[in-house]
């Protein structure tokens, strides 16, 4: 599996893409940076640009990788070597080295800022982690995707559409919801759609740790005050983690039945 | 000899009315400050020499002048009021009055004024009073220049800096207050005016005032407070060049207007509120000339307001520009200048030729679906208010700024 691994981390690290998908973030950090001059303001806005581009690039990112490496796949599969371990293998080398990417793009820029002596060090950590934990889960959601559909162009599809309910028309359906049971106390509701929607709950985690979370309110309160205890926090670790359990169990599983 | 005895008749009368000077110090005959009081006449002066006096329930019932040299501290002990002024023309200035003690049973003060006219309070430095200085039922007195320095605890057993109740014609003019319960709180005052205050780090409100009709309030600075700035239920009010700044909490607001009418706000900035501007049940208000700077909302109105201008505002950064809980808007915006504007002036007269909608399609919803505010920066909620921006469906059609100004208003 090592093999593997290393052999699709450097195929994918080797790839134009990796470089452009480093830069894309070193650039837009820095001019963030360097447009507000406020690291807490510059989080804000970087939030937004991670939550957006990082599921959609994974999951495209995702769908491409299968397809072109479906030769190589086959002929991985014809050795004697276990099915789990060339899917995990070639997952794994694709979303580190995305999230390396990404990483590495956040993190010069902020260095060079002076990210060390700020307080807003943890703000950052946030947002780090919220960007890698979405790497490895849409990158999942699209071997799985791949995985169950052998035809290029409806893989392609699914990906999209399924990027696009994640991070958009889930939310209209929470105001749907919202809108519709307004009379009833809607805060533990709100809590569990949060949980439950990965961009929608590293959104969350990264705006409360910003100064804008005093905006939320009541809202605002309830939920810090979810995020703030062990419990909360366990929790929504515990709700990306199993995103990304589940999806590895399904490529598994696929996988294992698949005839190729 | 006539006129030796007309001389000695005047100066037998002068005598009766000249002041005499009484000093109070450790080692003088006259060693306490109470003792001081009760041996002077109406006009003496009282001079207190450096030292601590424990004392407390300090009766100045005379119209004397208490003066302190280089700062003399009265120490409570945390066992009850310091001084209590209930005659005329009393003036005490230069003194630091410490430890009063908290109470839940009496609101005990460092000083308090009770039914007395023309009594200033000048450089006083009040330390860990439960409150500070005390008016009651008192007119045309002065405090200036005091220092009052709270410890604050709960809100439940904290005093006011300054509390006025049932008074006219009093000028508050730059105090320090810090670490109270509210900064300056006025309730049934009258014509008043509140000028030069510096109010940070109370735990409730800077400035709180109730049912004070014709006050004026100006150049005071309002920054830090638990809850920012309140004022209620008063008609003529005027509010102009203050700083209302870094009220930043969940239930802060820059300044909180209920039931206020007829009344002028011009000249303040709003800078770092979570909500800078915030009215219920206002009318006819001049907003004018003021800067909303990097609020979270820079004015909340809601729809119990009417006949209010907003005019020549600068609103420049925040989060929500204007948030209303009505369809229909009974209030004017006219002449703001908008960060947010995205139209042009064609004709080049420094007015936007394209209406200014403040209220985004997102901050009415909040309004209406408070948990609604979780989606707060999410996608589709940009997507939603930018397709409200190009045909408005939802937003107050009336709450519309129709001559945006291009560029900033001076002031």
């Amino acid at each position: 599996m090592l093999k593997i691994f290393k052999y699709s981390f450097y195929d994918v690290l080797r790839s134009r893409w990796t470089i452009i998908y480093f830069l894309f973030f070193f650039i837009s950090t820095l001019s963030l940076l360097y447009l507000s001059n406020n690291l807490s303001k510059a989080i804000t806005s970087l939030m937004n640009i991670i939550l957006t581009i990082i599921p959609l690039i994974s999951m495209i990112f995702g769908v491409m990788h299968y397809y072109n490496s479906r030769d190589f796949i086959d002929l991985l599969l014809s050795q004697p070597v276990k099915r789990k371990e060339v899917f995990i293998g070639q997952y794994l080398g694709l979303s580190i080295s995305l999230a390396a990417g990404f990483l590495l793009g956040i993190l010069i820029p902020f260095l060079f800022y002076g990210l060390s002596v700020s307080v807003d060090v943890w703000n950052f950590a946030v947002l780090a982690a919220a960007g890698v934990f979405l790497t490895f889960i849409f990158v999942a959601l699209s071997f799985f995707i791949s995985l169950l559909n052998d035809d290029k162009i409806k893989g392609f599809g699914i990906a999209i559409l399924t990027w696009l309910y994640l991070a958009v028309l889930y939310d209209g359906m929470i105001l749907l919801v919202f809108v519709s049971f307004n009379e009833y106390p809607l805060e533990t509701p709100a809590l569990i759609f949060t949980l439950l929607n990965p961009i929608d709950l590293s959104r969350v985690m990264v705006l409360l740790q910003l100064d804008i979370s005093a905006l939320m309110g009541y809202t605002g309160a309830v939920f810090n005050k979810f995020f703030g205890t062990t419990g909360g926090m366990v929790l929504s670790m515990a709700s990306m983690l199993i995103w990304i359990i589940l999806l590895l169990i399904g490529i598994n599983k696929v996988s294992s039945k698949k005839d190729f | 000899m006539k006129y030796y005895l007309i001389f000695l008749f005047i100066a037998l009368q002068q005598g009766l009315n000249l002041a005499a000077t009484i000093v109070v110090c450790k080692t003088c005959p006259v060693s306490a400050i109470a003792h001081a009081v009760q041996l002077a006449k109406n006009g003496d002066e009282i001079i207190i020499k450096p030292g601590t006096y424990k004392e407390r329930g300090i009766l100045i019932d005379k119209s004397v002048r208490v003066t302190g040299e280089n700062y003399p501290v009265i120490d409570g002990e945390n066992l009850g009021e310091v001084i209590n002024i209930i005659a005329d023309s009393v003036l005490v200035q230069n003194i630091v009055i410490q430890n009063v003690g908290s109470s839940y049973l009496q609101d005990r003060a460092g000083i308090r004024i009770t039914r007395s006219k023309h009594c200033i309070l000048n450089g006083n430095k009040l330390k860990n009073t439960f409150f500070g200085i005390y008016l009651a039922h008192s007119d045309s007195c002065v405090i200036r220049n005091n220092e009052v320095q709270g410890i604050p605890d709960k809100e439940s057993n904290t005093g006011n800096a300054i509390h006025l109740w049932y008074c006219r014609n009093n000028l508050i003019e730059g105090n320090r207050l810090s670490g109270h319960r509210d900064g300056i709180y006025f309730e049934f005052v009258e014509h008043s005016k509140i000028y030069g205050n510096t109010s940070s780090d109370q735990i409730r409100y800077g400035l709180h005032f109730m049912f004070s009709h014709h006050c004026d309030y100006f150049r005071n600075k309002f920054s830090g407070n638990g809850a920012g700035v309140a004022v209620m239920y008063s008609h003529d009010i005027s509010m102009h060049e203050n700083l209302f700044s870094d009220n930043w909490s969940p239930v802060s607001n820059g300044a909180l207007l209920k039931d206020i009418s007829d009344s002028r706000i011009y000249k303040n900035v709003f800078e770092q509120n979570t909500i800078g501007l915030y009215a219920e049940g206002c009318h006819r208000i001049e907003i004018a000339n003021n800067d909303f700077i990097k609020n979270g909302w820079a004015v909340k109105i809601l729809g119990t307001s009417e006949n209010n201008k907003f005019i020549e505002n600068n609103f420049i950064a925040n989060t929500f520009e204007v948030v209303t809980n009505e369809s229909r808007s009974h209030n004017l915006f006219e002449k703001n200048f908008w960060s947010d504007y995205s139209g042009y002036d064609l004709d080049k007269d420094g007015i936007g030729d394209v209406p200014h909608r403040p209220v985004k399609l997102f901050t009415y919803i909040v309004e209406n679906i408070p948990p609604a505010i979780i989606l707060l920066k999410s996608l589709f909620i940009d997507l939603l208010n930018l397709a409200e921006k190009v045909a408005p469906v939802i937003t107050p059609e009336t709450l519309t700024d129709t001559k945006p100004l291009m560029k900033q208003v001076q002031w």
